[in-house]
């Protein structure tokens, strides 16, 4: 992508700098300590039956940075994030965020510590307006008390800033023009920018978003990368879920790898990208082999005898080593 | 055929007692299903419950009507709180099964015979009612002008949409208060709305104890016209009475039950009317219906209408087109 040469640069901010070099001297390994993590995980598990879904050892994420989690299919990730949110309840484990365990905590108590999620599947309420889909997100209103929504004079004030803060998100995410139209009679990248935007309205101090650029027009996607990245210039701390790869290098400081359930790696995009165990997870231990060469490992055995170490539980790493020496052949 | 008098007649019940408690009922269910999305099909339960509250208290323990009021409200908070603390957790359509099994619960016990002594078996209770009546204000009849009222009939009409007239305002300034759009937004996605930091299930637990409250006026107004509770008349197609008078008129509309229910019994009457006119005048030859099927027939009628009804106008009377168009997309 030839624009990316230019954006790079100018997106290079103060607080990107800073949020760099505070993970410039972390460990590139997984579940490495970051100098001032705003949300830890420990020993998150989490079954379907005899699937070990999430299976997070450690995970810590670095305070005002772009983080992202990035995986194949299938990783674990959304549902990592279920967990984190409260949406899901983990087998074992235990999480805290800002210090305060969330451990049981209900999604909305989760959501007013200041952690709010947005989703893979887009939730614009569509019989709301988009405007009413932005108000609804505020915390704290008076008028959501049964009584005092019968006295109109008690919350129109505190309504009328909500507005006011509403319409400027709108503006920022373009979607003023649409301010009084149904949510559901937005296109789907609207929707995604309206339900960032609505999140926001939270005034959160975590914003994790769920796959922000799936299923979203290409022309769109730049522009809600920038929204990502315009997060962090207001001080909030960000986690994506992203199965592209692509799309993390640009804008995340720091990028989490999980398969299987696990994570595999941690560490600033570049290095990550070029991690053999990233690459393995993604595309298979002998994604550059021919059939005819693995036919030919397979006669001799070595493919199976592979096969079976990694059934009989070494680790996925130690696979991954030995297919290492298949890049030479690139 | 006496057209004068088939409207007249007709009309009457565009304002009378029918047409206030299925109003009531479908205010209920308008707040549950219109406005949050839960399936509530024991409406019924909710209004015997009502009924029943006023009954006991005044016959069966000869305590004062007042008592009997806050026991029949009281019962009906009760009992969605009994429906809601293990279903509202649930997937939607645990509440729709829930409730429609609750309602024939309360029917079955209200006229079981080992309960007889409470709740009077299957013949009901009757004699509770004096006490509403002489509060009446009114001493003669009330004409206007083709409509005469007895003064009985008169101050149920004057109390009955005088409710109707409060749970409407309530209605009204719940929905277009904050309050209001939480349940608009679970109606539309609730793990959004979790997501946003509001508390779903406390959210869901008061629209169902709100509308279950108005549905439980509906009981008490139906039994103290009729001076008398019995049990039969809140089966189930009570709440789905209430159901096809809230689509007509328009689901999540503030005055849909309201016109749902007056047009319901208003077009009731008329097809019953002019049918049994038809017949008397032969317009109608007796080897296709006579007199006896005219009940059965009027019913094919409003269903007919009813499918007509969805098929060109989903919203109902008053709906927004546009809503229903978000759906097909």
């Amino acid at each position: 992508m030839p624009a990316d040469d230019q954006r790079t640069p100018a997106s290079l901010t103060a607080k990107r700098e800073a949020a760099v070099a505070a993970l410039a001297d972390v460990p590139r390994e997984p579940g490495a300590k970051k100098p001032d993590p705003i949300l830890v995980a420990d020993d998150v598990k989490r079954h379907f039956g005899g699937l070990l879904a999430v299976d997070v050892e450690h995970v810590e994420v670095q305070r005002g940075s772009i983080t992202a989690l990035i995986g194949p299919n299938g990783a674990g990730k959304t549902t990592f994030f279920n967990l984190l949110t409260g949406f899901d309840r983990p087998n074992s484990g235990s999480w805290s965020f800002n210090g305060r365990s969330l451990h049981g905590t209900p999604p909305f108590k989760v959501a007013r510590a200041g952690m709010v999620r947005t989703f893979q599947l887009t939730k614009a309420l569509s019989k709301l307006t988009v405007i009413e889909n932005m108000r609804l997100g505020a915390t704290g209103q008076r008028g959501e008390s049964f009584w005092r929504a019968l006295l109109p004079f008690t919350w129109r004030s505190q309504e009328d800033a909500i507005t006011g803060r509403a319409e400027e998100l709108l503006t920022r995410f373009k979607l003023d023009a649409k301010r009084d139209d149904f949510a559901g009679s937005l296109s789907g990248g609207q929707r995604k920018l309206l339900e960032m935007a609505r999140a926001l309205m939270v005034e959160p101090e975590l914003v994790m978003l769920d796959e922000p650029m799936a299923g979203v027009n290409p022309a769109l996607t730049q522009s809600l990368l920038e929204h990502v990245s315009n997060l962090r210039e207001q001080g909030m701390t960000v986690l994506f879920v992203e199965h592209d790869m692509d799309m993390v290098r640009d804008i995340a400081d720091w990028v989490i790898v999980m398969g299987q359930g696990k994570v595999l790696a941690e560490g600033p995009p570049d290095a990550v990208m070029s991690d053999p165990r990233v690459i393995d997870a993604y595309l298979g231990a002998h994604h550059d082999q021919s059939l005819a060469e693995l036919e030919q490992e397979f006669e001799t055995g070595a493919l199976t005898a592979e096969a079976e170490a990694e059934l009989a539980g070494t680790d996925a790493p130690v696979a991954a080593e030995t297919s290492g020496e298949t890049k030479d052949g690139r | 055929m006496d057209w004068g008098n088939i409207l007249e007649l007709s009309l009457r019940e565009l304002i009378g007692v029918q047409a206030i408690v299925f109003a009531l009922a479908a205010i209920g269910i308008n707040v549950q299903f219109g406005y949050t999305g839960l399936l509530n099909f024991g409406q019924a339960a909710f209004a015997a419950v009502g009924g029943y509250g006023i009954a006991v208290i005044v016959t069966t323990y000869d305590m004062s009507f007042w008592l009997g009021l806050v026991v029949g409200v009281v019962g009906a908070i009760i009992l969605a709180l009994l429906l809601g603390i293990p279903t509202l957790r649930l997937r939607a359509d645990y509440l729709a099964i829930v409730t429609i099994a609750a309602s024939e619960i309360v029917r079955l016990v209200g006229r079981s015979a080992s309960g007889r002594d409470i709740f009077g078996g299957s013949d009901g209770i009757t004699g509770f009612s004096r006490a509403f009546y002489d509060l009446n204000p009114f001493t003669e009849p009330f004409s206007f002008g083709p409509f005469e009222f007895r003064e009985r009939v008169l101050w149920v009409l004057v109390v009955g949409w005088s409710l109707v007239a409060i749970c409407t305002l309530v209605v009204w300034l719940l929905m277009r208060s904050p309050w209001g759009r939480v349940l608009k937004g679970i109606r539309e996605d609730e793990d959004a709305v979790r997501s946003l930091g509001k508390n779903v299930y406390a959210y869901k637990m008061q629209s169902l104890v709100i509308g279950g409250v108005i549905g439980a006026l509906a009981g008490i107004v139906y039994s103290l016209f009729q001076g008398a509770m019995q049990p039969d008349v809140y089966a189930t197609n009570f709440t789905f009475f209430a159901y096809a008078i809230l689509i007509l008129g328009g689901a999540a509309t503030v005055f849909g039950p309201v016109l749902g229910a007056a047009i319901m019994w208003f077009s009731f009457q008329f097809i019953d009317l002019a049918l049994r006119g038809a017949i008397q005048q032969d317009y109608i030859p007796s080897w296709l219906m006579d007199s006896n099927d005219v009940g059965a027939v009027r019913f094919m009628l409003t269903g007919v209408v009813l499918v007509l009804l969805l098929v060109f106008r989903p919203q109902g009377i008053l709906g927004d087109r546009r809503e229903i168009a978000l759906d097909a997309r």
